[in-house]
């Protein structure tokens, strides 16, 4: 799992008001490497939780990101590279995520998170 | 007539290790998720910029369609209630972040962060009651409400689906719709029992030009190319149904459909500034049979 999937994620258990970020458990993280894509990144920037994104890299080991970014940064490309290697480079292979608002744990295996609600969750 | 898996096992059962296998090793398995998934990206009609979109893959499975999505650039996250299935998506190295989750229970993505989504051969599945706290009606629901969230505005949704009938489909598209989708079913190939396909092309937010649903494949002589198909019968015609509201309401407005309604519909589009013919003694009357 990347940490795009990891920014839109968010726990949707019964009750909960803001399942927003997910925190992670690291357990193992890959690095796979992916074309770079400015206009996606262009596109995906406006929809991007910042803190969560930077948060999150910085739980996987990745401290690059600036604390904040607006969008005249994408016009650098050492911002833009470093934008396209937290978000979709960095894989959360095992470890779990978990639900800030109850702690209930979301194992993920194989980089798939289990979020699988049990009935009386729904 | 082999019996419908939805019918045979809840589906993180029926898709166990050995069905999930036929995925990868059955090519005519294979064409076929293609072509519907090719269909379903073309469904969406995203913008022509060459811009590669964030999409979703509901019921991804192996990841048959999803590998559409990557041929044409697109990032996408692909959601799947059976792990045998996915685990069938890694040996595959698909490029789209999985996850195990079950879209009855609706999914758990943030607001209007979603480009598009495609579903190929799974939505029909939330129409059964699996398991005793099952209720197709709320899952629907949940899932709908959920699908609509997640999608940036004006963004579609092209849900191709076997509804096992007419009352399935029907219970589906105003779930749908309830949710406040707007669109319609395409389908083509109509007459063919064998080509048929049914897509549900849905617009997030009120309905406009660009919400109607296009037509559907069968026409101008364009065949398609599954082997018994080829009779003339496939080519005639086409149907599509395109509308923002459950189909109940509208089988009681048809009803209403006389000289007065089509004179109110046509001094509506007037006041829109569409070109409308005059009115005449002939507007609305009744065609005989034949001319
Ligand atoms: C016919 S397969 C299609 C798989 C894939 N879309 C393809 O084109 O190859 C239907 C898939 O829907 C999934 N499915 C059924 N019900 C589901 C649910 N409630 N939530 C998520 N996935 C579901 C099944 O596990 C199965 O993988």
């Amino acid at each position: 799992m990347r940490l795009l999937t990891h920014n839109m994620l968010s726990s949707n258990i019964k009750g909960v008001t803001n399942g927003f970020p997910l925190l992670i458990e690291v357990e193992k993280v890959v690095e796979k490497q992916v074309d770079f894509n400015e206009d996606f990144l262009r596109n995906m920037f406006p929809k991007i939780e910042w803190k969560a994104l930077v948060e999150a890299s910085r739980t996987m080991g990745y401290t690059e990101l600036p604390e904040n970014a607006e969008s005249s940064m994408l016009d650098s490309d050492e911002f833009l590279r470093k934008f396209h290697h937290a978000l979709i480079e960095l894989h959360l292979e095992e470890g779990a995520l978990v639900c800030p608002e109850t702690g209930r744990k979301f194992p993920v295996n194989k980089g798939i998170p289990n979020m699988l609600l049990h009935e009386d969750e729904v | 007539m082999t019996s419908r898996p939805e019918l045979q096992a809840p589906p993180e059962i029926f898709y166990n290790d050995d069905e999930a296998r036929k995925y990868t090793s059955s090519s005519r398995i294979i064409e076929i998720q293609a072509k519907l998934s090719e269909r379903a990206l073309e469904l969406l009609a995203l913008p022509n910029d060459g811009v590669h979109r964030l999409l979703l893959d509901i019921g991804c499975g192996s990841g048959l369609s999803g590998e559409t999505l990557t041929e044409n650039g697109h990032q996408w996250i692909g959601l799947d209630i059976s792990q045998s299935m996915l685990d069938v998506a890694l040996e595959r190295e698909v490029e789209g972040d999985l996850v195990l989750g079950d879209m009855g229970q609706g999914l758990d993505l943030r607001t209007g962060v979603i480009d598009g989504a495609i579903s190929i051969s799974a939505v029909q599945w939330l129409c059964n009651a699996d398991k005793s706290s099952h209720e197709p009606r709320i899952r629907l629901k949940a899932f709908f409400g959920s699908l609509y969230r997640s999608l940036a505005r004006g963004a579609r949704a092209v849900l191709q689906v076997y509804p096992e009938n007419l009352a399935q489909r029907e219970l589906i598209l105003s779930f749908a719709m309830r949710a406040g989708f707007s669109g319609g079913v395409v389908v083509d190939f109509p007459h063919s029992t064998k080509s048929r396909k049914e897509y549900l092309v849905l617009t997030c937010g009120p309905p406009s030009l660009s919400s109607a649903a296009p037509r559907g494949k069968g026409e101008d002589g364009e065949s398609c190319s599954d082997e018994d198909s080829s009779g003339d019968e496939d080519n005639q015609s086409v149907c599509v149904s395109d509308r923002h509201r459950p189909r109940k309401k509208q089988k009681l407005n048809k009803k209403m459909k006389g000289r007065e309604w089509v004179l109110r519909k046509k001094e509506q589009r007037r006041r829109k500034g569409t070109a409308v013919p005059a009115d005449t003694k002939y507007t609305a009357r009744k065609r005989k049979a034949r001319f």
